[in-house]
């Protein structure tokens, strides 16, 4: 557990003050909610180019916001100057946007009850990393990229960093007070072998998650050495492999690969504001319609999938939305079937659910908050299934480790993905490496076409940093669990047929 | 417009302490500096934007950013900080973090002197550009009478209109004082019917909403909308395609982004020659045409390079460099790779090939409705989505058709067909265009954050639809 605590430098500024006087006007100018928050994001991006730093760039940026609800319409203005002037004009200006566009709107807002909350969190992580002496960093990835190419077997390698911190202040017309702070870091890296001869080129990074954890992750939390090490002739393995004949497969896929999976299919296919039309002009809408709820077997028997803001170290996880909705973990697919949705407050009150889960998040203080997906995982099986046992289980076929390109069409049907690496597997055993490998398919057939899952042992917790949505874009880290778990009858396709 | 009592050259994020402009606060920077050399970035971008869903407004915004950069050089070394609050009594604090964190660095690879520069333009001292909600007041109405029509012919409209203000000021401690400001914005809109089995995308560029036709983007939805009262099945398959501009821009800018010198230099680009070097001067692309300029009418970009990170295909050392129209690929082969300073000088021994942010698929032959004309048989797409890398040897990307592909057959359209997913190289598909349609401003819909591009229609002759989507 973490012993942190927020960094008294974003305590210091004035926000109970400034939210007094954003929450006041808002009420006075007729709004019938209002939230303020403020919002400091701390950012490092780390780039080393072979035995060369490509690239440090250390930024912050800090802002407010004022959200209303006015004339039955939102309103949002958002701004940097953290002063009594610059935040009242801002809860004015919110106040008129929702007065200005009222007309134009049919569905007046109403919100789910929330408790009011006056607290505090902080993530679990041990070291924060910028505590991290810069050179440190560093130091780090060009020891890695010279670690793998005292191998002859690349030729080149690009590795990088990421490390946020982020602070969140809410508060709210009806009483709420929340001051949070999070820490995620994530680290990658990929090696390159060129065939000057026949110009043919390869890569193969590494498959260590995103994590919402601190500087720890680098030093005791992943073995970034071993990948450095193994990597090359890896690489060089698979270069020289054959290339995958098309067809149908039996496939054991990695939690290093599924997460992604689970991200497009499964995460996308149960955000409600999806399934109401919200994004159909941009991220598209679902298939997984309100009708289907209870009802649409999803997947498999074994397939439990459970959307939740709280799993430690998750990227998703935190003490309270940004609507003020205290965490909470609650099941998605259970026993194969559909049974539950991501929800913000507008959608949880429109459509009966009672209350928010939520899942409102906006990834920075100039953006509006809208439903983001929360840790979306597959539970392990209860029983101790190893890797080894899925393989034995499967017989003949692929095993897939790690991701690669994806793709997925805008009702959340048609998917195509890759990986790192592919392992033909006879007899249950690995073999060797097959080159120029996706599978593709839809996903309630891939879903109901999963056999066995992985036990405790196989279990990962994988995620992004980078999951985009709505308009203006906005980016928001998330976290997805998984075990192993084996496929029968995949379509594999050979890319590089695709391409000719 | 109306902020308070602000003034409009005044943003509020430089009052605490005092009030700076962000050219004093540039100014102030370059003073403080003990550095070697000194870069500053100030760029202020003011966006507004509404969206809405089922003929109703959801969610809308109205937000200022302002952020200042401050690269110190010492020696071979350079490191920046940037901050979007900086009042003046913060700066001396944000330019010796970033002196201090030079002193920590190895040296850079990219290392070259700062460009010189040669004083202040005419406008420097003006106030940076300035946007605010009622730059929707001539669009409102538009919108309503969208929403009406669309009750009234039983289609749920969806959309999403934005417009955007960025100011960019460079200066360095060599003269250099560099700005520009840009302005655009789009409008766009996705009709369905009541039960989502048919949907239609229309979308435009705008820089004041006053150029903006709502009826005329609805009457376009109405009639792909029509087009799909008859369904077609079709198959995978390779097909003769008619795609339109968005569609084309997407392709275009997907090769665009493979341009980068230094990854075909160094054997890891589709431009990379077999045994070394680049493939310049190699017909690649059929008949087709590829440039950017930063002036460009309508699509205007930022003539001057600026950017607080280096890599293959930039350099903090360019900051203020000024870009120039610049031919990618003219008549089908390839004429020159993003290159900066550093890595021409290395490679090439040649002037630096700035990256530059817009983009013209040349073209001056028939319209849409021509080229429909036309056709025999094939697949008319209004737009593709989630485009991604499969390999990058081949540049082989996967995507998807959107919100509208049509069977066109004897010169007329059919109906609608099933949705796609794509498995195809940009570079293969822009060499099989058979024929190139009247270029224009383009809305790409995959890559929606490029604004600035003009394509035209194009025909490719055999375009890889690897599997079917049911997605409506």
């Amino acid at each position: 557990m973490t012993t942190r605590a927020i960094d008294p430098t974003f305590l210091a500024l004035p926000l109970d003050r400034l939210a007094d006087v954003a929450l006041d006007i808002a009420r006075k100018r007729g709004a019938t909610y209002a939230d303020f928050r403020v919002e400091r994001l701390r950012n490092h991006v780390i780039v080393a180019r072979d035995r060369e730093l490509q690239t440090s760039v250390e930024g912050e940026t800090v802002g407010f916001s004022v959200r209303v609800v006015a004339n039955g319409a939102w309103g949002f203005a958002a701004g940097v100057d953290l002063t009594v002037e610059a935040v009242s004009d801002v809860a004015r200006r919110a106040v008129e946007v929702a007065q200005s566009l009222a007309p134009l709107n049919t569905e007046p807002v109403t919100l789910a009850d929330e408790p009011v909350y006056h607290d505090t969190y902080v993530s679990s992580y041990e070291i924060d990393p910028f505590a991290v002496a810069e050179d440190h960093k560093i130091n780090f990835l060009l020891t890695l990229n010279e670690r793998a190419l005292a191998s002859k077997l690349i030729d080149r390698v690009t590795s990088y960093l990421l490390l946020v911190r982020e602070q969140k202040y809410l508060a709210s017309l009806s009483g709420s007070r929340i001051t949070q702070q999070r820490v995620r870091v994530k680290g990658d890296f990929t090696a390159v072998r060129i065939d000057k001869s026949t110009g043919a080129f390869e890569t193969m990074g590494n498959a260590a998650p995103p994590a919402g954890q601190g500087w720890e992750y680098f030093t005791t939390g992943y073995d970034w050495g071993k990948d450095a090490d193994e990597i090359p002739a890896l690489l060089e393995q698979k270069m020289a492999s054959p290339s995958i004949a098309p067809g149908r497969y039996d496939v054991v896929i990695d939690p290093t690969n599924l997460w992604l999976t689970i991200h497009e299919s499964i995460g996308h296919s149960t955000e409600l504001d999806r399934v109401l039309g919200y994004e159909a002009n941009y991220a598209g809408t679902s298939f997984a319609t309100l009708d289907k709820l209870n009802t649409l077997q999803f997947g498999a028997p074994m397939m439990h999938v459970t959307g939740d803001r709280q799993v430690e170290h998750g990227l998703s996880t935190i003490g309270y939305d940004d609507e003020g909705v205290a965490a909470q973990t609650w099941d998605i697919v259970r026993d194969g079937v559909l049974v539950g949705y991501q929800l913000d407050r507008q959608m949880a009150h429109k459509q009966r659910f009672g209350r928010s889960n939520g899942c409102a998040f906006a990834d920075q203080a100039g953006r509006v908050p809208l439903q983001r997906m929360p840790n979306v995982s597959l539970s392990a099986s209860a029983k101790p299934i190893t890797l080894n046992d899925l393989l034995s289980g499967m017989g003949d076929g692929l095993y897939i480790v790690g991701d690669k390109s994806w793709s997925i069409d805008m009702q959340r049907y048609n998917f195509q993905f890759t990986g790192q690496k592919f392992f033909q597997v006879r007899g249950g055993k690995i073999v060797g490496q097959v080159k120029d490998v996706a599978y593709q398919s839809r996903t309630t057939d891939f879903w109901n076409s999963m056999e066995a899952v992985g036990g405790p042992s196989t279990y990962v917790l994988g995620g992004a940093f980078n999951c985009g949505k709505g308009q203006p874009g906005q980016i928001a880290p998330v976290s997805h669990g998984c075990p192993a778990a084996l496929f029968r009858q995949i379509n594999i396709l050979n890319t590089a047929q695709e391409g000719s | 417009m109306s902020r308070g009592a602000l003034q409009t050259d005044q943003h509020p994020q430089h009052r605490a302490g005092g009030v700076l402009t962000l050219q004093d606060t540039i100014d102030r920077v370059l003073r403080l500096s003990t550095a070697d050399a000194c870069v500053v970035i100030a760029r202020r971008v003011a966006s507004v934007n509404v969206r809405w869903a089922h003929n109703t407004v959801t969610t809308n915004g109205d937000a200022d950013e302002v952020q200042l950069s401050v690269m110190s050089i010492i020696g071979r070394r350079v490191a920046s900080v940037t901050r979007s609050y900086f009042p003046p009594e913060q700066l001396e604090d944000i330019v010796r973090e970033a002196e201090a964190a030079c002193e920590r660095r190895p040296d850079a690879p990219d290392y070259l002197p700062l460009l010189e520069g040669n004083g202040e333009p005419g406008d420097w001292g003006a106030p940076p550009a300035d946007s605010d909600i009622h730059v929707f007041d001539p669009f409102v109405p538009q919108l309503r009478q969208l929403y009406e029509d669309a009750r009234r012919a039983d289609i749920a409209t969806f959309g999403y209109s934005e417009l955007q203000t960025a100011t960019t000021f460079v200066a360095t401690t060599t003269g250099v004082r560099k700005r520009y400001t840009e302005r655009i914005g789009k409008v766009e809109i996705t009709g369905k019917t009541p039960d989502f089995t048919r949907s239609s995308w229309v979308g435009r560029i705008t820089h004041d909403f006053l150029d903006i036709d709502a009826r005329e983007m609805f009457e376009t939805l109405r009639q792909r909308l029509d087009w799909a009262g008859r369904t077609i099945d079709m198959p995978a398959g390779a097909y003769e395609v008619l795609l339109e501009p968005s569609a084309a821009a997407d392709l275009a800018i997907g090769a665009y982004s493979f341009m980068t010198r230094r990854d075909a230099d160094e054997g890891r680009s589709p431009y990379s020659k077999q045994g070394g070097g680049t493939r310049i001067g190699e017909r690649l692309f059929g008949d087709v045409t590829l440039y950017s300029d930063p002036a460009e009418p309508r699509i205007e970009a930022t003539p001057f390079h600026y950017g607080v990170d280096s890599g293959g295909a930039s350099s903090v050392f360019d900051n203020g460099l000024d870009l120039r129209r610049t031919e990618w690929v003219g008549g089908g082969v390839l004429k020159n790779l993003i290159a900066p300073r550093y890595w021409a000088a290395k490679t090439a021994g040649t002037d630096a090939v700035p990256y530059i942010n817009n983009l013209v698929l040349d073209g001056h032959g028939p319209s849409m409705d021509e080229m429909i004309a036309q056709t025999d048989r094939a697949l008319l797409v209004t737009c593709f989505w989630y485009i991604r890398t499969v390999d990058p040897q081949s540049a082989l990307v996967t995507g998807l058709t959107r919100d509208g592909v049509f069977l066109v057959e004897g010169g007329r359209v059919k109906g609608a067909v099933n949705n796609f997913r794509w498995n195809m190289s940009p570079i293969a598909a822009l060499a099989q265009a058979t024929q190139i349609g009247r270029s224009g401003l383009a809305l790409p819909r995959e890559h929606d954050e490029f604004l600035r591009s003009k394509a035209p229609a194009l025909r490719i002759e055999r375009f890889n639809m690897s599997s079917v989507s049911e997605a409506s």
